[in-house]
């Protein structure tokens, strides 16, 4: 691994809470915001965040079922994903 | 930030909507070190040795899986062919080592296991021919293991002997698993310049020249190069090659990524990257599919072959850039039961045995998953094997036969197999005998290709 930073995505229909809703949970697993964009494509809320974290006792999996679970109850889509895995297939 | 938004939304569709995944990372085994004159010592070092090895392997594949969010598809592990292996071994019929290998399989938690193989590409030996007289009853008792038998290379020509065998062979595995529609032999293939490092099923087993231990992985991902020819406007020909060459690119990278954290955190050599075109029975995830985006009204009409040699080499071109160590099979694959595209052109009777032959002398690998009549004489299963191994040997490429005489079927039925093996309807075969060619038996020499030194 070359990197602890993640590539956060939050797809779905936009409503009131989404950013509010997942960043809370980023805040209690202590993972950071480095930068993030919304846009709203073709109705679809979507928010792509670059996430880091510092912690080696970082427990991923907890954070994904978490980030999932909280995206399950928004009706949103969200992915957490090392950011090599698109580091990878778009740069050389 | 340093990732465009949209490619990272262009990554996310291919695993969501483009049935993008890498296909298998498969753990070669060397088994060389289990021999032993006891059938009962060799069953338990091997099973030592492969859940030794093995124990860490779906876990560690799990987790390189969610953390880069891309589907492994399957697990697998390919041993030594087992011809070897057991040759020293004091026994009649190797049925308890498919046996040992399916339970080693079964309690490390991976989908298949292969290397229930021999190498008699120019004779056979005792154990060689005890392995093959072993192979149907040990399909019939086994779940996960795979079977693969090489007769022909480019460098020795075609056993003849061995190809008359395995039509007999095919046929009796076949009849030993008519209960589930000789689903025995969707896991045996008949190779002609097999590769060492296959990590694709049911071909895989781990060859003489690889370490004790290694990874290798097979990507796939019809749907995504489906979708990029589909997506391009008016395109020439060459221009539909270089949208596939970058599509491979970016799908064989991240082969390459996921082998290197699986194969780092296990501790285990990392072999090749085998870039495929693996379909599966998913709709538009088919290589008929991109044949057809081309402009082809059904795969198998007039054109075909030349859109799967375009097809092909942009997927090579594209992928071997994107890897240090391309290797297996690396090709487009054309099986007919994994493949929704192919099923449909067959039923359409626009893709017939003999097309599907000459297609594979420009493409990976052969004769993939094709049933045929049930009451097709050992004879035709032989020479069409003899067929498919000549195009290897001339071509100095792999090819292979995976073909499923389906016990009581005729033309016009089919066979559902479930799963990634799909449904394979019943297609003709030639009604003229091939029977005095085949039982000739001997060698046909190496061609004149084989003479580089």
């Amino acid at each position: 691994m070359t990197s602890t930073r993640f590539i956060i995505t939050v797809i779905g229909i936009d409503k009131i809470g989404i950013v509010a809703s997942i960043t809370k949970v980023m805040a209690d697993f202590n993972v950071n915001i480095v930068d993030i964009s919304q846009t709203i494509m073709e109705d679809l809320f979507t928010m792509i965040m670059l996430a880091g974290v510092d912690s080696e006792n970082f427990d991923l999996a907890a954070f994904q079922k978490a980030m999932v679970g909280k995206g399950e109850e928004l009706g949103v889509e969200v992915r957490v994903q090392h950011e090599d895995a698109f580091r990878f297939m778009h740069r050389i | 930030m340093l990732i465009h938004p949209e490619e990272i939304l262009e990554t996310i569709h291919m695993i969501k909507a483009e049935n993008f995944d890498i296909r298998t990372v498969t753990m070669g085994i060397n088994l060389r070190d289990c021999c032993h004159s006891d059938i009962d010592v060799l069953n338990k070092n091997i099973y030592n040795k492969i859940t030794g090895y093995a124990k860490e392997l779906v876990r560690t594949t799990e987790e390189v899986q969610n953390l880069y969010g891309i589907p492994i598809t399957n697990k697998r592990i390919a041993v030594t062919p087992i011809a070897i292996v057991a040759e020293s071994c004091d026994t009649e019929d190797y049925v308890s080592i498919a046996k040992t290998l399916d339970k080693a399989a079964e309690d490390v938690g991976i989908d298949f296991i292969g290397g229930f193989s021999a190498l008699v590409h120019k004779g056979i030996t005792p154990g060689d021919l005890k392995l093959i007289n072993s192979i149907p009853q040990a399909l019939a008792s086994t779940k996960k293991v795979c079977s693969s038998i090489n007769v022909a290379t480019t460098k020795a020509g075609i056993n003849m002997d061995a190809v008359a065998m395995m039509g007999h062979i095919v046929k009796k595995t076949a009849e030993a698993t008519k209960d589930a529609d000789g689903i025995g032999c969707a896991k045996l293939v008949i190779f002609a310049n097999a590769p060492e490092d296959n990590p694709f099923m049911a071909g895989a087993f781990h060859g003489i020249g690889e370490p004790d231990c290694v990874i290798n992985v097979g990507v796939s991902g019809p749907g995504v190069v489906n979708s990029t020819v589909r997506e391009l406007k008016d395109p020439d020909l060459g221009e539909i090659s270089e949208a596939i060459k970058k599509t491979a690119f970016k799908i064989t990278r991240m082969g390459e990524m996921v082998g290197r954290e699986v194969s780092r955190r296990l501790n285990v050599d990392f072999g090749v990257l085998d870039l495929s075109l693996a379909p599966t029975p998913e709709i538009g995830d088919s290589v008929a599919a991109i044949l057809e985006a081309m402009g082809l009204e059904a795969c198998g009409t007039h054109g075909t072959t030349a859109a799967l040699a375009l097809l092909n080499d942009a997927v090579k071109k594209g992928g071997s850039m994107a890897s240090s160590y391309v290797g297996g099979l690396s090709g487009a694959f054309i099986p007919v039961s994994e493949d929704a595209g192919m099923i449909r052109a067959v039923e359409l009777g626009a893709l017939s045995l003999d097309k599907l032959e000459a297609m594979t002398s420009v493409c990976s690998v052969g004769l993939d998953m094709i049933a045929i009549p049930g009451d097709t004489s050992a004879a035709t299963i032989s020479a069409i094997i003899a067929d498919e191994m000549a195009i290897g040997m001339i071509n100095k490429k792999t090819t292979a036969v995976r073909l499923i005489p389906a016990p009581g079927k005729k033309v016009g039925d089919s066979v559902e197999y479930g799963g990634l093996l799909g449904r394979a309807p019943v297609m003709k075969v030639s009604e003229f005998s091939s029977e005095k060619f085949i039982a000739r038996g001997g060698r046909i020499p190496a061609p004149i290709q084989a003479l580089t030194n």
